[in-house]
């Protein structure tokens, strides 16, 4: 088929022009979305303002929010370093299982540990946990060369379904009545609040640091990004590429299984086989939209974490059917993955014309072959 | 020209903020939307046209399905909305539709979005809501609040109730029909999870068919999960393809009555009465059913007048708590007469559902000769009976 137009790679975007598109996206979308909305009967100015308010306008409204963004921030900053490798880990469902399994062997074995000692050991078993779920499809990635998107993605399964398992089986409560469910542990093994938020946030910040720092200044981080843009130049430099891409996974995993200490310990405050909640899936949109940037992923996470606060607001506050919030988070995301499409590659309309005549590869008279 | 597209966006963005922020003022962000707005996912407030001159206690719901599921949730829905009507202008009822039951970060989040629009009483009706909410009533953080907990056993002394029912009266009874109209000698049994509350039901839908045909066997599958449409059809379809001639059923939506119906065969609901569901006319028998208005009605109640305080109730057949559908015209006379006779029996309070002995699936006798079971040995229950093999 000929188009009239050509769609190029850019080489760089400058960034005001970035954040037009960006904006343009985001405008078109919110235009889009009220044309839904008013379709439904409702006053889309309305709706987009209840978002807002439903998602900032009161301190548990904050509170809720920011409980989404924590869970959401660490998962994706875990997905990062593996994207920037451009090693497509599917799996953090998976890895944020294995992690909160870990964690909750730790709190539910040593209940009578002062938190102290008992909180740290939980997050130190859930970056092990989640690291070595990572560190499966990785061996298999860097020694045979195996598919790690479909690996990844499988492993997800298997670790829903081992948590599962003990929930039914071994690990089920005796005490609640034949009820399925995991022992609550015990309070040493909940992480405290502090300002009136869970103290996952101070992990967060301190995550969201570090990961920007172990990516943009230390020599490792750099050698993933190598890897990630050309195998054959970090070969060609003698980096050992097997190595990094286990290293880095480890690391990816390690985080994601972060979040599920987080989770279990905070939220949930115990095992169970709902605890990854989809935010393994969430921070791979969240990464993206964040172009791989640690500090920006924080800013996307908090940004996404109002819309989904704002479309639970909304159901009940507008009476708008959950159905309909969830189309204008789906438009409102559309736009802005496509609009980075924008970002990434050029289209150029140059007319039928010279469509053709470039198809029938024919020199073109005034001659503009670059 | 760039510049231009960018003074043009930037207008553009700076008027749609400023339209959102001059909306900000009249914005519904606070609660109690008068009579003419348009209250969200909440029943109109009485009948009457004039706002009433106290505020009305705001009751919010959880529901883990949708209110027109055609079973579960919208048994759940009709006992709020018998509440709504009951208590007319006293009470406004609001709920939340398709919440998670397996984490508690989902019931929490439904549980705050509801007292975000001023509920005080906040009812889980999904077993998985139970911790999730357990927790937020013995945080000292919701003192003020009140929750109920429909199918649990979470209870404290000051906010914290829950309510069932015996859900193995009816069920009893249903298998006195299921055990006389089958031919095949084998029922089929759609299960949600392999836990006590569903093992009690598998049990006694067993006994009251064997009661009436010791050759009746039950085939169970479970599919680990309240509310899975297409998964409870496909298990019902296993069953009838094993030659299981009538269906029985512990999960939320109407598909293996579907299912039954297509293949020809008969079919026992659960939680609503789907008799008039379109193409079970020739397959429906009849469905154990609740009605937790039971509960519901005289609770709140009680909670407006300040006399509440949490208990475990556990309804019965005697107080309506639970019941059987009426039977349909699919179900013999014979069938029709036995259940009456020890529906009546059931209702007068002497009738005890296990009755030993009784041998579970292994052989062993779990109660004995001449024992009966009381509520709380029930609860204890994690065998299936003789006569009830299941697949995961």
């Amino acid at each position: 088929m000929i188009l009239p137009f050509k769609i190029a790679k850019r080489d760089d975007v400058p960034k005001n022009k970035a954040a037009l598109i960006l904006i343009l996206s985001i405008v078109l979308a919110l235009v889009l979305s009220g044309v839904v909305l008013l379709f439904f009967g409702l006053n889309p100015i309305k709706v987009f303002g209840t978002i807002v308010t439903g998602s900032l306008g009161s301190a548990m409204r904050i509170q809720q929010t920011l409980i989404k963004a924590i869970p959401l921030t660490i998962a994706s900053l875990g997905i990062l370093v593996a994207f920037k490798m451009k090693f497509w880990n599917i799996g953090g469902e998976g890895q944020i299982m294995m992690g909160a399994f870990a964690a909750s062997w730790v709190a539910l074995n040593n209940g009578d540990l002062p938190s102290p000692i008992l909180l740290p050991l939980m997050a130190v078993a859930a970056i092990v946990g989640g690291g070595v779920w990572a560190l499966i499809p990785a061996l298999f990635k860097a020694r045979m060369g195996t598919n790690e998107t479909i690996f990844t993605l499988m492993m997800n399964y298997i670790a829903i379904k081992f948590v599962t398992y003990l929930q039914y089986g071994p690990w089920k409560d005796p005490a609640a009545k034949g009820f399925p469910k995991i022992p609550a542990f015990s309070g040493n093994a909940v992480l405290p609040n502090v300002f009136g938020l869970h103290a996952g946030w101070i992990i967060m910040i301190i995550l969201v640091a570090a990961v920007f720092l172990f990516m943009n200044y230390t020599k490792k981080g750099y050698e993933i990004t190598v890897v990630g843009e050309s195998l054959d130049t970090a070969r060609y430099a003698g980096m050992n590429v097997s190595a990094i891409i286990l290293v880095a996974m480890s690391i990816s995993g390690g985080l994601l299984g972060l979040v599920g200490m987080v989770q279990a310990s905070a939220i949930e405050h115990t095992l169970t086989w709902g605890l990854s909640s989809g935010y393994g899936f969430t921070a791979i949109i969240t990464t993206w939209l964040a172009r791989l940037n640690a500090i920006t992923t924080l800013f996307v996470c908090l940004a996404f974490a109002m819309l989904l606060q704002g479309a639970d607001y909304i159901q009940l506050a507008l009476n708008v059917p959950s159905s309909v919030a969830g189309i204008v988070e789906g438009i409102i995301l559309f736009f802005v993955l496509g609009s980075d499409f924008f970002l990434r590659y050029r289209v150029q309309w140059i007319g039928l014309a010279r469509a053709r005549a470039e198809a029938d590869g024919l020199p073109l008279r005034g001659g503009a072959a670059e | 020209m760039k510049k231009i597209w960018i003074v043009a966006v930037a207008v553009i963005l700076v008027i749609a903020l400023a339209a959102c922020g001059g909306n900000k003022g009249s914005a519904p962000s606070a609660p109690a939307p008068g009579p003419g707005g348009s209250p969200g996912n909440s029943a109109p407030a009485g009948g009457g046209g004039g706002p009433s001159t106290t505020q009305p206690l705001v009751v919010g719901f959880i529901y883990i399905g949708t209110i027109n599921d055609g079973g579960y949730t919208q048994s759940q829905h009709q006992a709020t909305m018998a509440l709504q009507k009951a208590l007319g202008d006293k009470v406004k009822c609001i709920w939340l539709e398709n919440i998670d039951d397996t984490n508690s970060q989902a019931a929490q989040d439904a549980a705050k979005q509801l007292i975000d629009q001023g509920a005080t009483v906040v009812i889980g009706t999904s077993f998985g809501f139970g911790d999730g909410l357990f927790q937020m009533a013995q945080s000292g953080n919701y003192n003020n609040i009140k929750f109920l907990h429909f199918s649990g056993s979470n209870i404290n002394d000051t906010n914290f109730g829950n309510y069932f029912g015996a859900m193995e009266e009816p069920r009893y009874l249903s298998g006195i029909i299921a055990g006389m109209q089958t031919k095949s000698n084998k029922i089929g049994y759609v299960a949600a999870y392999p836990n006590t509350e569903v093992q009690i039901g598998i049990n006694a839908l067993a006994l009251g068919a064997q009661s009436v045909n010791p050759n009746a066997t039950v085939s169970v599958v479970y599919i680990n999960s309240w509310y899975d449409p297409a998964q409870e059809k496909a298990a019902a379809e296993a069953l009838l393809s094993q030659g299981c001639d009538v269906i029985a059923q512990h999960s939320d939506t109407p598909g293996p009555m579907l299912a039954a119906a297509a293949a020809g065969k008969l079919g026992i609901g659960y939680d609503l009465d789907n008799s008039q569901l379109d193409g079970l006319q020739d397959s429906y028998l009849t469905a154990p059913i609740w009605h937790q208005e039971t509960y519901l009605i005289p609770a709140v109640t009680a909670m407006i007048n300040g006399t509440w305080k949490p208990e475990s109730y556990y309804g019965n057949m005697a107080d309506g708590m639970v019941a059987l559908a009426p039977l349909t015209k699919n179900v013999t006379p014979e069938a029709k007469a036995k259940v009456e006779q020890v529906e009546a029996q059931i209702k007068a309070g002497n009738f005890p559902i296990f009755k030993g002995p009784i041998y579970d699936n292994q052989g062993n006798e779990v109660v004995k000769d001449g024992q009966t079971l009381d509520r709380a040995a029930i609860w204890t229950t994690n065998y299936l009976v003789k006569g009830v093999t299941a697949a995961q």
